[in-house]
């Protein structure tokens, strides 16, 4: 019971100290308008912040002794919080060189970025590299880039405006400088994601003495695969598969949605209503239900599971965007610019790519990142409870699950502990990132001066 | 007031019509099965006669339709077919398949009665921690609170459940002993036992869910609050605290209503990772579980239940929105 | 003017908003006065700042927005640096508002006497039953139907106009020193206008209520203020007594704000009655689903000519210009172009058919694609009827900016979210010119704009029919417009046609009875008009009361 005795006696404490604060405001301010109308509940805040910040800080320097007991059991806090300040700091280097490099356009969508959309930004940046560049890339891969990319430079030079020409010439020439160093420096990922290696079992940290090996600095799992290798592999499979399914999903509902929008009548009946019906079964069991179909189906036409993964969950998910798109489809087509094209005679093809679609891409772009984030979390859901991506393949969802037993070892091996929730920690990392971007992408176009 | 009874009426006409098309739909998937259940009961080294009276035990000779309304009366009332895996042990042991299978609503039973607990306690912590907080959210909006409960919560809404649960785990069970990290409650346990055991799993689902309903109950105050009539009642004087229960609060109602119950239907897929995790014997481990031994029968109820409780909990909050609107409430 | 007689006094109020995180000044330093029972009436264009400065006066500013500098003082109390309680305990029962939109600004939850007595009660000023019969009282005095009754319904079961005279009567609950008007009238239709002007001027008077009067109508202000002060941009240009600034404005600005109303075109000549008209609705019939909404609607337009078709909300006038476009193909009828019958929908058209008519747009912000620059926007019609690409197409690009007035090598390349109202306005004609069209529909083309600009548009207009030839429907509700640009006149209302003619005949009596109406509530400059009218005609026999009679 002391616990709660613990507890009312501190928030007497914050509530004693929120009125002090309150006061001491408003005589050192000689009754400033701010002070003066403070409600309590406002200081009361500001106090139970202080408090906080406090205990964290303490907590950090707890976790900073040598001893070995309190150390272990402080290790994640610690971790927590110098990732934490690491991450914010990054984001906010990242942000400053944004605002003195590049063209003026994107100098300017830098100085409006709030920190956490840098973050977002600079870790989608990261995953992206991870993914293309676990393995070795080829050379054709290369080559491939260049011949698209070099037409697309010059395209832009001839018709777009030079600040948008620039930009496009930019990003083309950085991605292919990149390629090229990374086909000279190798693969990122140590060993191969499928490679079963002599030891199993290595413990993390890389001590002898412990029972690590330098050579495996995240050790290696039950069956001897080395795990920092499979934690980079797993970003080209889980985020490549996701990145996949949602394209899909935004082929099939975006087509659909629009079709529906333009044409209406009985089309935009029968589709809104066939939707409304799937919708009406929760994604994450439909999805359940058709991959154990599917588990039937794959090996008799021989086809892998993987593949049927994709489609099922394109299929649930393209419901989504299909009402997003429609709806965005109907506001447009009822604006006058729309039926001033009608008028002139124009096709439907003109009116759907040269009319509503450029006007509906701010909210397609904006959906399609939390419909990345919903696609990837579903994967990953399915890949834990054992029927999304398929073994041997490296996923983070299925090594969460094959890890976690590893977290009981947290009190005396905290380097154990942490494999799982590395493998947890990456999903949850892009997935926030995507969706810290997407939040500042709708601030922005929603114009909302709050 | 005929007119509002005449809406709500339509309304649960629709979720009725919804609920019998999606178990339609839900039959069919489970017959596009290659081959037939006899088969994936007994495995490719059955007898041909073995198989035969698995067929006709199970009815599989009738045509589909017929199958349909057989399965869709007995589950309306409360009989949802045998189970496979029981069938499968039946027939290993020897014993005639025809007595030893063992029905469906018999295992999804219990396990339901878990979950629903499981649920409502989340849903206790939930529902007023979410609406308290958004609700502050929103009165101190763009200050220091609210852009870090907006940091926060998106965290939070981003973290797959089973990152949620193996923090809450590391923290709370593992680092510092306080709740167990197995939720293996049984029949006859005693309340308080099974409350703490349950905590864990209703913490995590909390973080979750939390998080949504609070970000949709400020977008839903913030949006009232912008309201000309708001400013109205600011402008003639009224005390800030009148202004949110004479003025504000009434108008929230819909909308907060609205939130809770969308977010009590997420939290039904969010409980089978969570029940996964503690190993909590609840309605969603029993799927997993079925789905990977391909228990037809059980992945069928389990799924119609899921989606009779999403139907149900989403009709809820249009006939709840319907009620408190005015316009509604008052017609011309 | 002695001390005790003054309410409010503002000086060199500065009012700062926030945008991308940076405040901009909106207000640059505003001072006025108003004694005990004057009536003030602040006017300025969209984007002068009038709403901001008449909740300062209050003490209250919007979310976004602050006071950077300056005093108000109201009755001698400091309402800037004031507590909140204090401001409180004056607003509601000595400073009264009533806002621009009373559907919005009631509380749909509550009963509308239920929202009346608030005030008084949380003021304690009176109790709650007294302060219900005074509210009757005040309904009946505001002239609202059934007093008795009408409080105990919700917003949504009563009329724009009714609810707008509510909260008036719900501002003078506590019979307050000062109520603010925002732009009480101006969602309203003319006829119901005139109405709610003539019950809130009646009851500012019978309490000997001072008020600020927030428009951009003059001839509004005209009727309803003591004196007037002008804003542009956040600036005060001048401020003088009524009669004095309507006869004598000593600034420019005020001079051409006043000038505008005078833009005249002369009666063109009539019509050989044997011509052929360009455009000719014969008989029409028409219905959205199974509501009719015209019936037998017959007009003729002729070459060069503009035809106004005027009536208000929901007379059918944009109906009509969607029947002779072909989007909505009426149920019977025909339109015939040059003598001919055309297809009814616009589908079965000819690409010749459909450029011959074009269309301009009230709100040029949704009739242009914001995604498209000025060049491709105009360029579009020109490829697409006149087969013209490259160099040709640029020429006649850059040609038609100039005939709008405005500089090729500046505006072919930007969007339309870098243009002002008015230049977004001339983009509309222009990309209606690129099709050599022989007729245009101008929607409501002026009634988004500020006066200046719409006077601009309609110099742009005139000019472009002398030079080109053109043929004009031009849709409006306001008959100012109509004045000064239409040679012939076609009146709507509940979707037939009242009345049409040549527009000297239409503004010379004899009238049908509700072209009188219309006619005659319109506003006008003159400060006596209202006070004219009114004795003319008697209270009972304006506004709504009068169609309803008829």
């Amino acid at each position: 019971m002391s616990i709660w005795v613990q507890l009312v006696v501190a928030l007497a404490v914050i509530a004693a100290g929120g009125w002090a604060f309150r006061f001491a405001g408003q005589k050192l301010t000689k009754n400033a308008p701010y002070y003066r109308d403070m409600p309590f509940g406002v200081a009361f805040g500001y106090v139970l912040g202080a408090a906080l910040l406090i205990w964290v800080i303490s907590v950090y320097y707890t976790a900073r002794t040598a001893e070995p007991a309190i150390a272990n059991k402080y290790f994640f806090i610690r971790v927590a919080i110098e990732g934490f300040i690491g991450f914010a700091i990054i984001a906010y280097y990242f942000r400053l060189a944004g605002i003195y490099i590049g063209s003026e356009g994107s100098k300017k969508l830098f100085r409006s970025m709030p920190l956490t959309a840098a973050f977002g930004i600079i870790t989608i940046i990261f995953y992206a590299f991870l993914a293309v560049f676990a393995g070795q890339i080829s050379a054709i891969t290369i080559i491939v880039l260049a011949a698209l990319g070099v037409p697309l430079c010059v395209y832009a030079r001839v018709n777009f405006r030079k600040d948008a020409a620039k930009s496009i010439v930019g990003v083309v020439s950085v991605t292919l400088i990149v390629f090229i160093v990374m086909y000279f420096v190798g693969p990122l990922a140590p060993y191969g994601q499928e490679e079963i290696l002599g030891a199993a079992n290595i413990v993390p940290g890389g001590d002898p003495a412990i029972g690590g090996n330098p050579d495996y600095p995240l050790g290696t799992d039950q069956i001897g695969r080395d795990i920092l290798s499979r934690l980079i592999y797993g970003a080209q499979n889980t985020v490549g598969i996701a990145f996949a399914t949602t394209v899909l999903a935004f082929v099939i509902g975006a087509t659909l949605g629009f079709l529906a929008a333009t044409i209406g009548g009985w089309l935009d009946q029968f589709i809104s209503r066939a939707v409304d019906v799937l919708m009406a079964i929760p994604s994450l069991i439909f999805a359940l239900l058709l991959m154990t179909i599917a588990s039937v189906w794959a090996p008799v036409l021989g086809i892998p599971l993987t593949y049927f993964m994709i489609v099922i969950i394109a299929v649930i998910d393209s419901t989504r965007v299909f009402r997003l798109a429609r709806a965005v489809g109907i506001n447009i087509v009822v604006m006058d610019y729309i039926e001033a094209a009608k008028l002139r005679g124009e096709g439907m093809g003109y009116l759907i790519f040269r009319e509503i679609l450029p006007n509906a891409s701010a909210p397609l772009l904006a959906e399609f990142g939390l419909r990345f984030c919903f696609v990837f979390l579903t994967i990953a859901s399915l890949s834990f409870l054992g029927v999304g991506i398929q073994p041997p393949l490296a996923d983070w969802g299925t090594m969460v699950k094959d890890l976690a037993q590893f977290i009981n070892f947290a009190a005396f091996a905290p380097q154990v502990a942490a494999a799982p929730l590395l493998a947890a920690g990456a999903i949850a990392l892009l997935t926030v990132a995507v969706n810290f971007v997407v939040d500042w992408m709708l601030h922005k176009s929603s114009g909302l001066k709050e | 007031m005929a007119s509002i009874l005449r809406i709500i009426a339509q309304r649960l006409g629709l979720g009725l019509l919804t609920l019998l098309v999606v178990s339609i739909v839900i039959f069919t998937a489970v017959n596009l099965l290659p081959g037939d259940f006899a088969q994936a009961i007994l495995g490719q080294g059955a007898t041909p006669e073995a198989i035969e009276a698995i067929r006709k035990d199970l009815g599989l000779n009738d045509p589909p339709v017929t199958r349909y309304f057989q399965w869709l009366g007995g589950a309306i009332q409360g009989d949802l077919g045998n189970s496979f895996a029981q069938a499968n042990f039946a027939s290993f042991a020897g014993s005639d398949t025809g007595s030893g299978l063992a029905s469906v609503a018999a295992q999804v039973g219990p396990r339901f009665a878990n979950t629903m607990f499981l649920a409502g306690v989340t849903a206790m912590i939930a529902v007023p921690i979410a609406v308290t907080l958004g609700i502050l959210a929103a009165l101190y909006r763009n200050s220091i609170f609210d852009r870090a409960a907006n940091v926060m919560t998106l965290s939070s809404i981003s973290s797959p459940e089973f990152f949620m649960a193996y923090v809450l785990i590391l923290f709370l069970a593992v680092l510092n002993p306080i709740l167990p990290s197995l939720s293996n409650i049984y029949d006859g346990m005693e309340f308080s036992e099974r409350l703490t055991k349950t905590l864990l799993p209703a913490l995590t689902l909390t973080l979750v869910v939390t998080a949504h309903m609070m970000r949709m109950t400020r977008a839903a105050i913030i949006n009232l609050l912008a309201s000309p009539y708001i400013e109205m009642a600011r402008l003639k004087g009224i005390s800030p605290m009148r202004v949110i229960v004479k003025h504000a609060l009434p108008n929230a109602l819909a909308p907060i209503i609205n939130v809770i119950a969308l977010n009590l239907a997420y939290l039904i897929t969010g409980v089978v990772v969570v029940e996964v995790v503690f190993v909590y014997p609840g309605i969603g481990q029993l799927f997993v579980d079925s789905v990977k031994i391909r228990d037809i029968p059980v992945v069928q109820a389990c799924c119609l239940i899921f989606a009779a409780a999403y139907i149900l909990l989403n009709l809820m909050a249009d006939i709840l929105s319907i009620i408190s609107n005015p316009r509604l409430r008052h017609p011309k | 003017m002695s001390e005790s007689e003054l309410l409010l006094k503002v000086r060199d109020l500065q009012i700062d908003g926030r945008s991308d995180e940076i405040w901009n000044p909106i207000i640059n330093g505003a001072s006025f006065d108003l004694k005990k029972g004057e009536v003030m009436g602040l006017i300025g264009e969209s984007g002068a700042g009038k709403s901001t400065m008449g909740l300062a006066s209050m003490g209250y500013t919007r979310d976004g927005c602050r006071i950077s500098g300056g005093t108000v003082e109201f009755d001698g109390i400091d309402l800037v640096n004031a507590a909140a309680a204090v401001k409180r305990d004056l607003l509601g029962k000595r400073i009264a508002y009533v806002a621009q939109s009373a559907a919005a600004s009631f509380n749909p939850a509550h009963r509308l006497i239920d929202q009346h007595t608030e005030a008084p009660v949380q003021h304690k000023v009176s109790s709650r039953s007294d302060s219900e019969a005074d509210g009757i009282e005040l309904y009946r005095k505001l002239r609202l139907p059934n007093p008795d009754e009408i409080g105990f319904r919700y917003p949504h079961q009563v009329s724009g106009g009714q609810l707008q005279r509510a909260m008036t009567a719900m501002a003078m609950a506590c019979r307050p020193d000062l109520i603010i008007f925002d732009e009480p009238t101006t969602a309203l239709d003319v006829t119901t206008q005139i109405e709610v002007l003539a019950s809130i001027r009646e009851i500012v008077e019978e309490f000997d209520t001072a008020a600020i009067y927030i428009t951009h109508d003059l001839a509004v202000v005209a009727q309803m203020a003591d004196k007037i002060k002008v804003m542009l941009k956040g600036d005060e240009v001048e401020e003088a007594d009524t009669r004095t600034m309507l006869s004598a404005p000593t600034q420019e600005y005020t001079k051409s704000l006043w000038a505008v109303r005078s833009f005249q075109r002369p009666q063109k000549p009539a019509v050989h009655t044997s011509a052929t008209p360009i455009i000719s609705v014969r008989n029409v019939t028409a219905a959205y689903g199974k509501v009719p909404v015209l019936h037998d609607v017959s007009f003729d337009m002729h070459e060069g000519r503009t035809v106004a078709v005027v009536g208000e909300s929901g007379s059918g006038k944009s109906t009509t210009a969607r029947c002779i476009t072909g989007l909505l193909p009426p149920k019977s009828g025909h339109i015939e172009f040059n003598g001919e019958a055309m297809p009814l929908d616009y589908r079965k058209r000819n690409k010749d058919q459909l450029r011959q008519a074009q269309m301009i747009y009230q709100m040029a912000d949704t009739a242009l694609n914001p995604r498209k620059t000025i060049g491709e926007l105009i360029g579009r019609p020109v490829q697409f009827y006149m087969g013209l690409t490259g160099k040709a197409k640029r020429r006649r690009v850059d040609h038609l900016l100039e005939e709008i007035e405005l500089e090729p090598e500046i505006y072919f390349n930007r969007y339309p979210s870098e243009l002002s109202g008015g230049q977004k306005q001339r983009i509309g004609i222009a990309r209606a010119l690129a099709a050599e069209p022989q007729f245009i529909i101008c929607d409501e083309v002026t009634s988004a704009l500020d006066q200046l600009v719409a006077e601009g548009i309609l110099k742009l207009l005139a000019k472009l029919q002398d030079e080109l030839g053109l043929s004009y429907m031009f849709i409006t509700h306001d008959l100012a417009t109509v004045k000064s640009i239409a040679d012939e006149v076609v009146v709507m209302k509940d979707g037939r046609v009242v009345e049409q003619g040549p527009k000297d005949d239409m503004f010379k009596p004899p009238h049908h009875a509700y072209t009188d109406l219309l006619l005659s509530s319109v506003p006008e400059m003159d400060p006596d008009w209202l006070t004219n009218l009114l004795n003319e005609r008697g209270v009972d026999n304006i506004g709504d009361a009068a169609v309803g009679k008829m």
